[in-house]
């Protein structure tokens, strides 16, 4: 047995290996782990709330609506992203063909694109007056109702629209796991007689499913969590009913059973993501890095590969993004004044100071967990990692509804005792805005951070100590330095996001405080489409940043071969 | 004279988990010190301990006679003056060789470090890679500069954790000979910790051999490997059998190859049974030889053969012979008793 007073002096490998008076560290994780989970916390618990009339109303009329559509939407997400994405993967990582490596990031694009942005283009380029129609109608000189066209604006267009700049998540994850994985066991499986072909079906695909589960759970966050599409498309689902019940209706208690509800769905797909990644852990077949089996296509197969990965190339970027430059192009000169200028700067200032605050939280809580590895900072820092799967309305409820409660308290003591009104301090305000950022984008830099702190190991501490630096230092000196590249990318990531970020931005924002995204989404949603080119070809051109940034990691992935 | 370090009946775990069991152990200035045994001994545990990167439960250690582990306090590493070589080299990737090397000198003025640093380099002849970064060097070439950084700052105690074992077999031994150099013209007290007992001939002056936390015996390897002090020592040092004797007087005993003299035993009581440890170098194959034995296995080693021999009494024995005595499996060879060490234990 050892001494009561040994414990408390004995140090611990995994975690710092120094006595750490830093008391104030561990309260300021786990406050900020309550803050954060408050808005998911206090939409969860209108599940409990009794029902009222509104709702009611809602699951008598709507409700029913609502979910069929969230289900084939998901169905229909579900299947487009999976083929496109994990035929393209399968094409780029074991196939040689023409163009093979230039496909390989260049299928990354789309992602660029946000849901809303890519409808407002199809929208503007399919729907009677735009190009496609027009030059239709002059070459086979039919009338206006004369012949079918397939509408944009539906269950169907939404469905495509989303396959399309959403399978990159699928493509993505499976693309890894055939790199990884494929390189010692398809060699095995083809010493045992199978085929390349067969060697996919029957090896390749089998172990690669847990990462293409994960990249198909992330596309279907995504579209869980669109609210500026399926508004422009006029389509029921969960995000819109919550906007329709809340701004239409008026009744924040029904919006939030509804928001309630759509956490249901998206804690389902969190829970089958982590599951799935947990999974595909054990699936790693080896670290070694050697050439991969290659199968070389010819003629008539290396067009159908290249056609393959073009189809979804172009559809998912070249073709709307030429679109929106060919707009923008005509636009600019009534589109890009002082006023757009304004816009412009809103976004930017208020990604950055979102992405750096993130950053801040970020590098708080990983060197946090590095510091103290115990089981409760652990699982407060896995709470806040859930909220990049919460939907930017849902957070938005979240974030409104106890901010309001607070000033409304406060206004009430400041009335009672001294006669004054406090107003609204915190709801409507860029605080508001910016506490619900951190709850939903928190998450992405808390990730990255961590794994550039992961990368570093323990022993890189000791060696330091053993040169006689503090532990202070050493931060300064030897993680900094090291993680300055994954700071930077989560910031980066980060910024993009609130660049496009619709919904939370839509609801919370101060009063005549506009962004690029919400001037596209009001200018769309007159119908005024060409005029939003240039504040949508924004957003998608800051977009291509994280993209080609992960293109990069993905050209050079594999170092060794 | 004043040791540079000493370890005094150290006790030390993870945990509730107690890892070391009173461990002792002293070097004196410019003695290279070594801990050998098998993986998840302890051994490394010492070493960090000494390191101050985890804390004495019971016992204490003191580093040029001044107390930096004791179950009350424990001095931080970075105030220890201690430098340390790990087994996966851990230079800092965004560094460059010299930087590396001058990372452990912020104390000195600009000048005196570029001085120390070229010396370092110079020593562990990598001059010409200052420039370079790790990741363009060799394993062995990471590990001369991890060495340069480790003794740059002139630390009291330098610490060596498996330093070689991430490295080709074949430079391991060359880089243990030319630290071991390094070291002795630095003079500079070490402390290795080891599995590989060729490394901790060709390194250490003082060997201890470490099993569960406790260390079973502290020597030369010459001691070691010839006057094992119990049967785990005779069994991890070197190769050898163990044959049954009968005690003949408290200098002889009696086995099947005959009777074998020693002095500096164990008493040895008449007439009692005991166990005898016969190393390959202590029987030598001589073709004039009455006694023989058949050839059961063999091993070529290059210089060498190691032949597994089978008595007629039925015991088997190991043989070191020169690699030109080429004898075949089953074939009967002469053979001659040689023991220069009798090694016996207590019959179990």
């Amino acid at each position: 047995m050892v001494p009561a007073s040994i414990r408390v002096n004995k140090l611990s490998s995994q975690s710092a290996s120094f006595p750490l008076r830093l008391p104030l560290w561990k309260p300021g994780i786990f406050l900020l782990t309550v803050l954060l989970s408050l808005p998911i916390l206090t939409v969860a618990s209108f599940l409990l709330y009794p029902s009222n009339e509104v709702w009611q109303h809602l699951r008598a009329t709507v409700l029913n609506e609502y979910l069929l559509n969230s289900a084939l939407m998901m169905l229909g997400v579900g299947g487009g992203t999976l083929v496109i994405g994990v035929g393209c993967a399968w094409l780029t990582s074991v196939c040689v063909f023409p163009g093979k490596k230039i496909f390989a990031w260049a299928l990354l694009m789309p992602l660029a694109f946000p849901g809303y942005i890519i409808a407002y283009t199809y929208t503007g380029m399919l729907d009677f007056a735009g190009p496609v129609q027009s030059t239709l109608r002059e070459l086979t000189g039919w009338g206006p109702r004369a012949y079918y066209f397939p509408e944009v604006r539906s269950l169907g267009g939404a469905i495509t629209m989303f396959s399309l700049v959403l399978y990159p998540y699928v493509y993505l994850l499976s693309r890894a796991a055939f790199l990884e994985q494929s390189v010692c066991v398809l060699e095995v499986s083809r010493t045992l007689g199978c085929s390349v072909w067969s060697g996919f079906y029957r090896v390749a695909l089998p172990l690669a499913r847990p990462a293409i589960v994960a990249g198909l759970s992330l596309a279907l966050m995504e579209t869980l969590a669109d609210y500026g599409m399926v508004s422009f498309f006029g389509l029921g689902v969960f995000t819109t009913g919550i906007f329709r019940t809340w701004f239409g209706l008026g009744d924040a208690a029904a919006a939030s059973k509804l928001a309630a509800i759509l956490l249901l769905f998206v804690f389902t797909l969190v829970i089958i993501e982590r599951w799935s990644r947990k999974r595909a852990q054990y699936h790693h077949g080896s670290n070694r890095y050697s050439s991969l089996p290659q199968y070389r296509l010819r003629g008539l197969r290396a067009w159908l590969a290249i056609i393959a990965c073009v189809i979804p190339l172009f559809f998912g970027f070249i073709l709307p993004a030429a679109q929106l430059a060919l707009w923008a192009m005509q636009t600019y000169r009534s589109t890009v004044d002082a006023s757009f200028l304004q816009l412009t700067l809103n976004s930017i200032m208020l990604a950055a100071s979102a992405a750096a605050l993130a950053v801040a939280l970020a590098l708080f809580l990983a060197y946090g967990k590095r510091l103290f590895a115990s089981p409760a900072v652990t699982a407060s820092i896995r709470v806040v990692a859930t909220g990049y799967a919460i939907p930017g309305t849902v957070v938005a409820i979240g974030v409104i509804i106890p901010l309001a409660w607070f000033d409304n308290q406060v206004d009430a003591l400041l009335r009672e005792h001294f006669d004054l009104s406090s107003g609204l301090l915190l709801s409507g305000s860029l605080f508001a805005l910016m506490f619900a950022y951190m709850v939903r984008f928190l998450a992405i830099s808390v990730q990255s951070v961590e794994s550039g702190l992961g990368r570093i190991r323990q022993s890189m501490d000791d060696a330091a100590r053993s040169l006689s630096y503090t532990p202070a230092q050493i931060l300064l000196r030897v993680h900094l330095p090291l993680m300055k590249a994954t700071v930077l990318t989560a910031f980066l990531i980060v910024f993009v996001d609130v660049m496009k970020e619709l919904p939370a931005t839509l609801i919370l924002r101060p009063f005549n405080f506009n962004t690029l995204a919400v001037r596209a989404f009001e200018l769309a949603g007159d119908e005024r489409l060409a005029d939003s080119s240039s504040a949508a070809l924004m957003i998608v051109l800051v977009g291509l940043v994280p993209v080609l940034l992960l293109s990069r990691s993905i050209s050079t992935a594999r170092a060794g071969s | 004279m004043t040791s540079q370090l000493d370890v005094e009946q150290l006790d030390a775990g993870y945990h509730d988990l107690q890892v070391l069991n009173q461990v002792s152990f002293s070097l004196q200035p410019g003695e290279i010190g070594c801990i050998l045994g098998p993986s998840g001994c302890g051994k490394s545990t010492v070493l960090r301990s000494i390191a101050g990167f985890e804390a004495a439960w019971r016992g204490r250690i003191l580093i040029d006679q001044v107390e930096v582990s004791t179950s009350t306090f424990s001095v931080p590493p970075e105030q220890r003056n201690i430098g340390m070589v790990f087994q996966d080299f851990v230079l800092f990737p965004h560094l460059k060789v010299d930087d590396n090397v001058r990372f452990g000198l912020h104390r000195l003025e600009r000048h005196e470090q570029q001085a120390r640093v070229q010396e370092m380099l110079a020593i562990v002849g990598m001059l010409a890679y200052a420039q370079a970064y790790p990741h363009q060097l060799s394993g062995g070439q990471q590990q001369r500069v991890a060495l340069a950084r480790a003794l740059a700052p002139r630390p009291s105690i330098l610490l060596l954790d498996e330093p070689f074992s991430n490295l080709d077999v074949d430079l391991r031994e060359q880089l243990a000979r030319e630290v071991r150099n390094i070291l002795l013209q630095e003079n500079n007290t070490a402390v290795l910790v080891t599995h590989d007992q060729n490394e901790a001939f060709a390194m250490a002056d003082q060997i201890c051999v470490m099993n569960e936390g406790s260390i079973l015996q502290q020597g030369s390897g010459y001691d070691l490997y010839h006057r094992p002090a119990n049967r785990f020592v005779a069994d991890f040092i070197g190769q050898g059998v163990i044959i049954p004797a009968t005690v003949e007087s408290p200098t002889t005993v009696k086995t099947d190859l005959g009777l074998i003299r020693g002095e500096n035993c164990i008493d040895l009581v008449p007439g009692s049974l005991v166990d005898v440890l016969i190393r390959p170098d202590d029987i030598v194959h001589d073709d004039d030889s009455v006694e023989s034995a058949i050839v059961v296995e063999k091993a070529f080693r290059g210089a060498d053969f190691l032949y597994s021999l089978r008595m007629d009494s039925g015991v088997e024995v190991m043989c070191l012979a020169p690699s030109h005595h080429d004898h075949k499996i089953n074939e009967r060879i002469g053979i001659r008793l040689n023991v220069d060490h009798l090694v016996t234990f207590p019959r179990t």
